[in-house]
């Protein structure tokens, strides 16, 4: 697939020479939705915000459908909608005017009926002429998505769309993602929920110190990095792990029923079946078998973890 | 160009004008009128005439260039200074706009906001005293350009400032009192040689004599240094803008 956005060799240093971007390199696939993943600090507002226009990067290129976003600004601009990390909104302006005035910013002409099917979209019509500080954090994160979308872009930046948003308006918000997503809207988020991630990305980065650690599909990543437990309920209790089950590092729980075992996918050291049989052949009868794979979250933490380290050994 | 974009500015800044609107006009509309209490009564009983002007006439065009100046300068400085400090800056930033579209929009609404002012102050003092206005499109050629000066005065200081008090620093302690000694209340023909001499190196002397001229056909430099003075301002803050925008500088990180 096409790529929809290139990112090439970017650094970042801000005026008090904080060094925020360090070569990155990142291609976006058009279509796709990715996540950028990584602590306070490590630089993912700073790279969004490079590539809608809002800070000015030092070197490097940034191409947005093959062409420059520096140099065909207007062209590429057009294309892009970013939802900023804070709740930057004027506090005494209407939903409507707000949402409008954003359109306009972006060069496209009024069109009433699209903004009033977005509000609806976005469950914000009721309040369209309620005045931003009338509202809630949810609902400004909200008209702030609406600003966003104004003016139809093909590209769309999240930064940590959901911060501040109740559970129940998380799903719903990961709803309307993945209806735009299916619309045909390629969309880069940040978040700090590894669920988030989890449910709706296609693939994910990891970025740590200003650099890009890491970057695969989501399920991919999951599998090369991901640990998975099979959990073996017996029927009866068992006293202590021995026999051939000691070939396995085991766990028991507190109710001495339940013996864990945690393996790789990938490097192929657990036989499964052996191990089943292995439990049959010492004489216990097998109630139930469950497996869990390890989260992006568990995933993400040991990486950074690992870079960390790195950082410091170096 | 992006008109869709300068109009949306344009729009959004004359919007907060309007829903301000009291505040907007009433401020000048009671300033004006406290100036004729003041000067035109109790200076006007002393001073009758000034070049053959009744005092209170004469110092229309004064107070009017008065109003405009400072309006310009805080409507811009503040309308670019806000989303700065908003940090609603950010779509502006992301928009396809390029630095003339955004100045356009900003000081486009901010000299228009000016000029309605202006319109206000001439129907007002026209309740105290006779305004006659013998050559009005040259009083709005003056009218015009000096509020889209400084409007583009006003918009530097809104990208330099660091802070609210910044945006009132450089009008009160460098305009107000080149407006005042730039003779919007008197002609500098009035004052000993020496202070006459040092009044000509007050670049709003210029503009108050040439825009009075316009009214009244009286002034204290000819009507060329006026002109000249006003164009060379403007000239002067376009490349400041120009400069400051080509550094990247201080609007984005
Ligand atoms: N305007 C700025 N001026 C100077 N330094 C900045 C500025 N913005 C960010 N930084 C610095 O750049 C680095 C990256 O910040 P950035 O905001 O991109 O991180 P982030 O990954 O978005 O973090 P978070 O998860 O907290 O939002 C940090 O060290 C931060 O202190
Ligand atoms: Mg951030």
């Amino acid at each position: 697939m096409k790529n929809i956005l290139e990112i090439n060799n970017v650094t970042k240093f801000y005026k008090n020479s904080v060094k925020a971007l360090e070569n990155v390199n990142l291609n976006i696939k058009e279509g796709e939705i990715f996540a950028l993943l990584g602590p306070n600090g490590a630089g993912k507002s700073t790279l969004i915000n490079s590539i809608c226009g809002i800070v000015n990067f030092n070197t490097g290129t940034i191409k947005i459908n093959n062409m420059d976003i520096v140099k065909n600004y207007r062209i590429t601009r057009k294309m892009t909608g970013i939802v900023p990390q804070e709740l930057n909104l004027e506090s005494f302006e209407t939903v409507w005017n707000n949402v409008n005035y954003s359109r306009g910013l972006f060069g496209k002409r009024p069109d009433h009926n699209y903004i009033e099917k977005l509000l609806k979209q976005l469950s914000l019509w009721d309040k369209k002429d309620s005045k931003i500080k009338e509202l809630s954090g949810g609902m400004k994160r909200r008209v702030l998505i609406a600003k966003a979308l104004s003016h139809q872009p093909k590209l769309l930046f999240l930064d940590e769309p959901t911060a501040s948003v109740d559970v129940e308006l998380r799903k719903d918000m990961w709803d309307v993602v993945k209806k735009l997503n299916e619309d045909g809207v390629t969309i880069i988020l940040t978040t700090h929920y590894i669920e988030e991630a989890e449910e709706l990305s296609d693939r994910v980065a990891v970025i740590n110190d200003g650099k890009i650690i890491l970057v695969d599909e989501k399920d991919k990543l999951i599998k090369k990095l991901g640990e998975k437990t099979i959990k073996i309920e017996l029927f009866e209790p068992i006293e202590k792990i021995n026999g051939n089950l000691s070939k396995y590092n085991f766990t028991l729980d507190q109710t001495n029923k339940i013996i864990s075992h945690t393996y790789n996918l990938n490097s192929n050291t657990t036989d499964i079946t052996e191990l089943l049989n292995d439990v049959k052949k010492d004489g216990y009868e097998i109630k139930d078998i469950n497996t869990e794979q390890s989260s992006l979250e568990e995933i993400f933490i040991k990486l950074i973890k690992e870079n960390n380290n790195e950082l410091v050994r170096n | 160009m992006n008109w869709y974009g300068i109009k949306a500015i344009y729009i959004h800044e004359m919007e907060r004008f309007r829903r301000t609107l009291f505040q907007s006009l009433a401020s000048p509309i009671i300033t004006t009128s406290l100036y004729f209490v003041v000067f035109g009564s109790a200076i006007g009983s002393r001073i009758t005439e000034i070049d053959g002007i009744n005092y209170g006439s004469y110092i229309v065009p004064g107070m009017i260039m008065l109003t405009i100046l400072t309006q310009s300068i805080s409507n811009a400085s503040f309308a670019f200074y806000f989303p700065r400090f908003t940090n609603t800056i950010y779509e502006i930033l992301a928009a396809p706009l390029s630095s003339f579209e955004i100045v356009l929009g900003f000081v486009g609404a901010a000299a228009s906001k000016s000029l309605i002012i202006g319109c206000v102050i001439i129907l007002t003092a026209n309740f105290f005293v006779d305004v006659r206005i013998d050559h009005p499109l040259l009083m709005m050629f003056f009218l015009i350009l000096t509020s889209i000066t400084f409007a583009l005065f006003g918009f530097i200081i809104g990208m330099y400032a660091e802070g609210f008090e910044g945006l009132q620093i450089i009008p009160i302690l460098i305009i107000t009192p080149l407006v005042f000694l730039g003779g919007s209340f008197y002609s500098i023909n009035m004052l000993p040689e020496f202070w006459q001499k040092i009044s000509l190196l007050n670049p709003v002397l210029y503009l108050i004599s040439g825009f009075r001229y316009s009214f009244y056909e009286v002034s204290d430099v000819s009507l060329f240094t006026s002109t000249l003075t006003i164009l060379t301002i403007l000239i002067g803050c376009i490349i400041f803008i120009t400069y400051t925008f080509s550094k990247g500088y201080r609007i984005k990180d």
